[in-house]
């Protein structure tokens, strides 16, 4: 009940959020809630696999930060007119959302299918360092690429137009985003409750059980590291839109390490968690880089109270009722 | 209906299993007996695709499956349960059940509607507890029950997955004197529609219960025969049911 009732205080205060900061002169701020929105995707996806599957991704950064270059590159070439490729057929840039972000996920999810594939072959801590090193690895790839910027980065001219619609300006994109989040919300929530969710939780609970059942624990844990790729992927989408910009830097292990505090911050295997995880990080970020430099020194500490001391992740301080620890 | 035929399996020097073969017949309960470190639970194992052996063969109703892991194993028909409880404690004792049946019926797809009100899982599920007496606890999380609960519910999952073959490693382990002789009644109202490979120490319940018996001893099959030809057997009496029928 209680639960209930946070995440109708907080998608009430998301949606009037745009209102609220036009009303108080302070619109720029939307640009903020945005990339927190784009983060809080990405950590609830992650969340399928983290907290919901028990399969420690250290490789997440990646199949955001593909995302984010997926719908870069696109614009990238729409604004030049040039194409992506030529051969064997010739895939031009867009700026259309409705084929770029797909795309974007399309793309990560293959990526996260690849990786997921090998990776899900490995245990515990062998499975965390080999996320790792495959993310490290489309890290490179990405730096190697000089026609989109390599170490520099790639500026992404312009935004996507949804259905011929601008998403120019933060609040149209804002709403997108937050559409974006909801809505997977709602089908992860349903997932997680059906057939599929029960069996990811059976394998992490008790993966001899599960495989004594005969449930296909190495297909349903792929099914899920692939879907939460793709989603992270439409993050990164989302992300290039509101930075105007795509770097290395989203791909990089930080990042990665970045989406699991959210994760574990706000509570993993509650979906709602990771969400607060990501906007409690990011503000916090924001707010402690105002105060020092050295905000880092003030935030490490105050992560390992949460982690310490609140069992169960912010979320279960909110809604009162946590996943698992 | 599943056939062991020459089971080796070595930890390095020692063999815990050497040359087994043993043969369970359709609807038949097989006992395997012997002391412990006799192999027996190795034995189970490698029968359910736990462990790959370094010799021999496993056949199940005339096909190898020797080179199949447990889920595939699963899948043709082979249920076990464990000698020490396996299951997902933080799913309740309905949610423990109805993942039995979803992995029988082979569809883990369902994304839209709610496992609890899916009817293809519930029906057999709520019927499966109903008959293992654990319909009152079926919304707590199965590591809330007791231990005798726990080892209900254990058989329950796997008879919820309709097997063929039914690998039963010491079911009666840490049951009360009152709980033993049931679980033996609802075993033997099994017989002759599920094939049972029972190992137990309970010599009561493998007697009770048991329509051939085979005898390992050092990783070794030493006797094999029906009840009443291992109870006479010299070797059987010395190497280890004697203590136990003397006493």
């Amino acid at each position: 009940m209680r639960e209930r009732a946070a995440v109708a205080v907080g998608l009430a205060l998301l949606v009037a959020a745009p209102f609220v900061l036009e009303a108080m002169d302070e619109a720029f701020l939307l640009s903020v809630l945005t990339r927190m929105l784009a983060y809080a995707l990405a950590a609830a996806a992650l969340d399928l696999v983290l907290g919901y599957g028990g399969m420690v991704s250290f490789g997440h950064g990646a199949f955001l930060g593909t995302g984010a270059y997926v719908a870069g590159v696109l614009l990238h070439h729409r604004a030049d007119g040039t194409a992506v490729i030529d051969w064997p057929v010739r895939i031009g840039g867009t700026a259309e959302a409705l084929v770029a972000w797909p795309a974007a996920a399309l793309v990560s999810g293959l990526l996260a299918a690849a990786i997921g594939a090998i990776s899900l072959r490995t245990r515990a801590v062998h499975f965390i360092m080999i996320t790792l090193a495959f993310a490290q690895m489309v890290f490179f790839l990405v730096l190697a690429l000089p026609q989109y910027g390599g170490t520099d980065g790639l500026m992404v001219p312009g935004r996507n137009v949804l259905v011929g619609a601008s998403l120019a300006g933060d609040a149209p994109l804002y709403w997108a985003a937050l559409a974006l989040l909801v809505a997977f919300l709602a089908f992860a929530r349903s997932a997680m409750a059906a057939r599929f969710g029960l069996a990811l939780k059976g394998a992490r609970m008790n993966e001899r059980r599960a495989l004594a059942l005969g449930v296909p624990v190495y297909r349903i844990r792929l099914a899920a590291f692939t879907l939460s790729g793709a989603v992270a992927g439409l993050a990164g989408a989302v992300l290039a839109n509101q930075s105007s910009f795509v770097s290395p830097d989203l791909l990089s292990w930080q990042r990665s390490g970045e989406l699991m505090v959210m994760v574990i911050l706000g509570g993993q295997g509650t979906l709602f968690g990771p969400v607060l995880g990501a906007i409690a990080l990011l503000a916090a970020e924001e707010e402690l880089a105002a105060l020092t430099e050295h905000w880092m020194l003030i935030l490490g500490p105050a992560l390992l109270v949460v982690v310490l001391f609140f069992r169960g992740g912010l979320w279960r301080v909110v809604a009162g009722k946590g996943g698992h620890a | 209906m599943l056939e062991a035929r020459g089971l080796t399996r070595r930890f390095g020097a020692l063999a815990a299993n050497e040359d087994v073969t043993l043969t369970l017949a359709a609807g038949e309960c097989h006992a395997v007996i012997g002391p412990n470190g006799a192999g027996k639970s190795t034995l189970v194992a490698m029968l359910a695709g736990e462990q790959r052996p370094d010799g021999g063969s496993v056949m199940l109703a005339g096909e190898d499956i020797t080179s199949l892991g447990p889920a595939a194993r699963a899948r043709r028909g082979i249920a076990r349960s464990f000698q020490i409880t396996q299951l997902c404690r933080d799913l309740t004792v309905r949610e423990n059940v109805m993942l039995a049946v979803q992995a029988a019926s082979g569809w883990h797809w369902g994304f839209l509607r709610a496992a609890r009100n899916d009817r293809g899982l519930t029906v057999d599920a709520d019927a499966s507890l109903a008959a293992a007496g654990l319909a009152s606890r079926a919304h707590i999380p199965a590591g809330l029950l007791s231990h005798g609960e726990q080892r209900q519910l254990e058989l329950a999952i796997a008879l919820s997955q309709a097997p063929r073959v039914l690998l039963l490693d010491e079911p009666a382990a840490g049951l009360g004197a009152a709980e033993t002789p049931a679980l033996a009644a609802r075993l033997a109202a099994l017989k002759g529609r599920i094939a049972m490979l029972l190992v137990e120490h309970d010599m009561d319940t493998v007697f009770a219960l048991a329509d051939r018996i085979t005898v390992l001893a050092g990783g070794r099959v030493i006797a094999s025969g029906a009840p009443a030809e291992i109870r006479a057997n010299r070797a059987v009496r010395e190497a280890y049911l004697g203590d136990v029928v003397d006493a």
